[in-house]
């Protein structure tokens, strides 16, 4: 079984200080730390488990700046075996159809059985870039996927949709699996692993090597800090002085 | 004139509620552009849905038939496509849905229609569409533009348009589907979400725990403070994606929608896809120590500290309290 996992390197900004640079449009990045995508972490290992289990090869693909090698590297240390990075740098613009065009391209003389990404990018929220791709390579897809057992060219697939409910598809390989977190248990590299892989040839396809146009979807006009909606009355203090009131106010509405 | 559509989703035999958030966005929309809303239902036994919509859309078009029974994006992009092909609509808006967010970006893809997902609001301008949406993680807002095209397509996210009730008499359409029996993709069935020992959305008091919990052994002493309130636990999906606790502890979209008397939010960045299964609560109470969180927007009152400092102050002082 042929696999090709897909995989973005994104700012973990779930605890940071998110702030607008100069422009307007970018985000003041010397402060952030760069990590695989969360989903993208138990799509990769999705992709290794089957790959353990049937053979075949792991392609990994990262459409990113030079950084991303890191991600891609991370993942030859985890198990794959070869790994290819578009060159963000060559393309203005870059969307969520943008990056399916360009992964389409670099796609174009590999073989595949299976193609994995994560669900959803933690820095720009879309869930589009996996189904973009398949419908692009002309395959079909599920997408927030919580479980699949592949047999004979055919998944069963296990989709994860409102108030966990989950739906059990059948599904015709070759296929596009977005990945929902909390599939498997991503594993961590080794420190030996890691060493290895960073001697490992990556390649790197940009606009000589891809030779379209592609066309964005959207253009970014402005990036501010959300309006404040319902604001939370803070209480402030140490916390003896804010848990203190705290206690009060929740005695005061009854409701301890 | 301009036609704007919106994809009614139904599961169960059920419409959903994200539905009559599409159709309100949809009005709205229409109203401004003296256009028409077309609302579009694909289903198996549809008179009665149909005609509960007749309120809410200037036409309802409707197509039944078995196969769209159950959503299954392979069918469900056959049928729209060929549809929207013949009704060149200005913009159809699908919700941002387990089941819309499947199939949008394939549609828009196969007819190079221009689109965004997860989208708070739309506005249409000339050839273009002007959309906000939330990023990097809810901590900014993004303005865009969808570049110019006769057609364009959004998903919404839920609640950012909640719906209101209209009093229009749309037309009942009835339109033969292309219908493709599923090759690639069967859908077998639905399963339900296991029952556990506890029913969270029983409970008057709820407190959440999330990534800020940092390691499993932390949750005994906020199980600890939990029961000493007489409040049962429960957490985002993170902390049951590591294994810490079980699913039917997790709240929001993909787990379970709350309304408490008492939500105590603690180390909880407010994903929307939390909040939205929490935002019911009569009173929301969130600890964390990133005074940018989210969580803040949605919360009553907010403490911008380290949990682990605060929850046994806490405990301590409401038990003197209690005396
Ligand atoms: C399709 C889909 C469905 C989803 N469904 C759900 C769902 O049903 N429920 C759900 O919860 N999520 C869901 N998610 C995930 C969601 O997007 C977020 O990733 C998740 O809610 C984040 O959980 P968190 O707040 O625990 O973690 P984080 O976002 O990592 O936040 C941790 C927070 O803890 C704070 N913190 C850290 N240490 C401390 C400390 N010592 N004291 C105080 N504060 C501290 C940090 O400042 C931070 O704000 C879904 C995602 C997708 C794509
Ligand atoms: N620049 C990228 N390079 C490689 N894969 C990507 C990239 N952007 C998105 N993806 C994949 O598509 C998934 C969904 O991303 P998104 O549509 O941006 O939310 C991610 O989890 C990745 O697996």
């Amino acid at each position: 079984m042929d696999i090709i996992a897909c995989l973005k390197r994104v700012p973990l900004t779930a605890e940071a200080e998110v702030k607008v640079d100069a422009t307007g449009k970018g985000i003041i990045k010397d402060r952030l730390t760069f990590d695989m995508n969360e989903s993208d972490t138990y799509a990769l290992e999705q992709a290794i488990l089957t790959k353990e289990k049937s053979g075949g090869t792991l392609t990994v693909v990262s459409v990113g700046y030079p950084e991303a090698e890191e991600t891609l590297r991370i993942a030859l240390a985890k198990g794959a075996d070869n790994a290819i990075r578009v060159k963000a740098e060559d393309f203005d613009n870059l969307d969520g159809y943008m990056t399916a065009q360009l992964i389409n391209l670099a796609l174009k003389d590999k073989k595949y059985d299976l193609v994995l990404t994560g669900c959803m990018a933690t820095d720009d929220y879309n869930s589009q870039v996996g189904i973009i791709l398949a419908e692009l390579l002309g395959i079909t897809h599920a997408s927030f996927v919580t479980k699949i057992e592949i047999d004979e060219g055919r998944a069963q697939a296990y989709r994860e949709l409102e108030g966990g409910l989950l739906e059990h598809l059948d599904i015709q390989l070759p296929a596009l699996f977005t990945i929902q977190t909390g599939i498997n248990e991503p594993r961590y590299a080794s420190l030996i692993a890691i060493r290895k892989a960073a001697k490992k040839e990556i390649t790197v396809l940009g606009k000589n090597e891809l030779p379209i146009d592609p066309l964005a979807n959207v253009i970014l006009d402005e990036l501010y800090p959300p309006p404040v909606g319902k604001r939370a009355e803070i209480i402030v203090g140490a916390p003896d002085e804010s848990a203190g009131k705290l206690a009060h106010v929740l005695k005061e509405k009854g409701l301890v | 004139m301009t036609q704007i559509m919106t994809l009614v989703e139904h599961r169960q035999d059920s419409i959903r509620d994200i539905s009559f958030e599409t159709l309100t966005m949809g009005r709205k929309l229409a109203r401004q552009n003296n256009g028409k809303l077309t609302a579009i239902l694909l289903g198996h036994e549809t008179a009665s849905a149909a005609e509960s919509l007749k309120s809410w859309a200037d036409r309802v078009l409707v197509a039944n038939h078995e196969t769209f029974k159950n959503f299954n994006a392979e069918t469900y992009q056959i049928a729209l496509s060929a549809l929207l092909k013949q009704e060149k609509p200005r913009l159809l808006i699908i919700g941002h849905s387990l089941c819309g967010a499947d199939l949008a970006p394939a549609l828009a893809t196969e007819l190079s229609i221009p689109f965004s997902t997860d989208c708070l609001s739309a506005e249409i301008a000339g050839d273009a569409l002007k959309i906000v949406r939330q990023i990097y993680d809810g901590k900014l807002n993004a303005r865009l533009t969808i570049r110019n095209a006769a057609t364009h397509m959004i998903t919404l996210r839920s609640g950012s348009c909640p719906a209101e009730a209209a009093d229009l008499i749309g037309t009942i359409e009835k339109f033969e589907p292309v219908i493709a029996s599923p090759e690639y993709r069967r859908f077998i069935e639905y399963i339900e979400a296991a029952v556990g020992d506890v029913d969270i959305t029983r409970a008057d008091v709820l407190v959440g725990i999330g990534r800020g919990i940092k390691e499993q052994a932390n949750i005994a002493m906020i199980d600890d403070f939990a029961k000493a309130i007489n409040g049962v636990l429960a957490c985002t999906r993170p902390v049951v994606d590591a294994g810490w606790l079980p699913k039917d502890r997790q709240i929001g979209s993909s787990g379970k929608t709350v309304k408490p008397k008492l939500y105590i939010a603690l180390g909880i960045s407010g994903a929307f896809q939390h909040t939205a299964g929490m935002k019911g609560a009569d009173t929301i109470i969130a600890v964390n120590k990133d005074p940018n969180a989210p969580i803040f927007n949605e919360a009553d009152y907010g403490i911008v500290d380290d949990l682990f400092k605060i929850v046994p102050v806490l405990r301590n002082k409401i038990g003197e309290l209690k005396k």
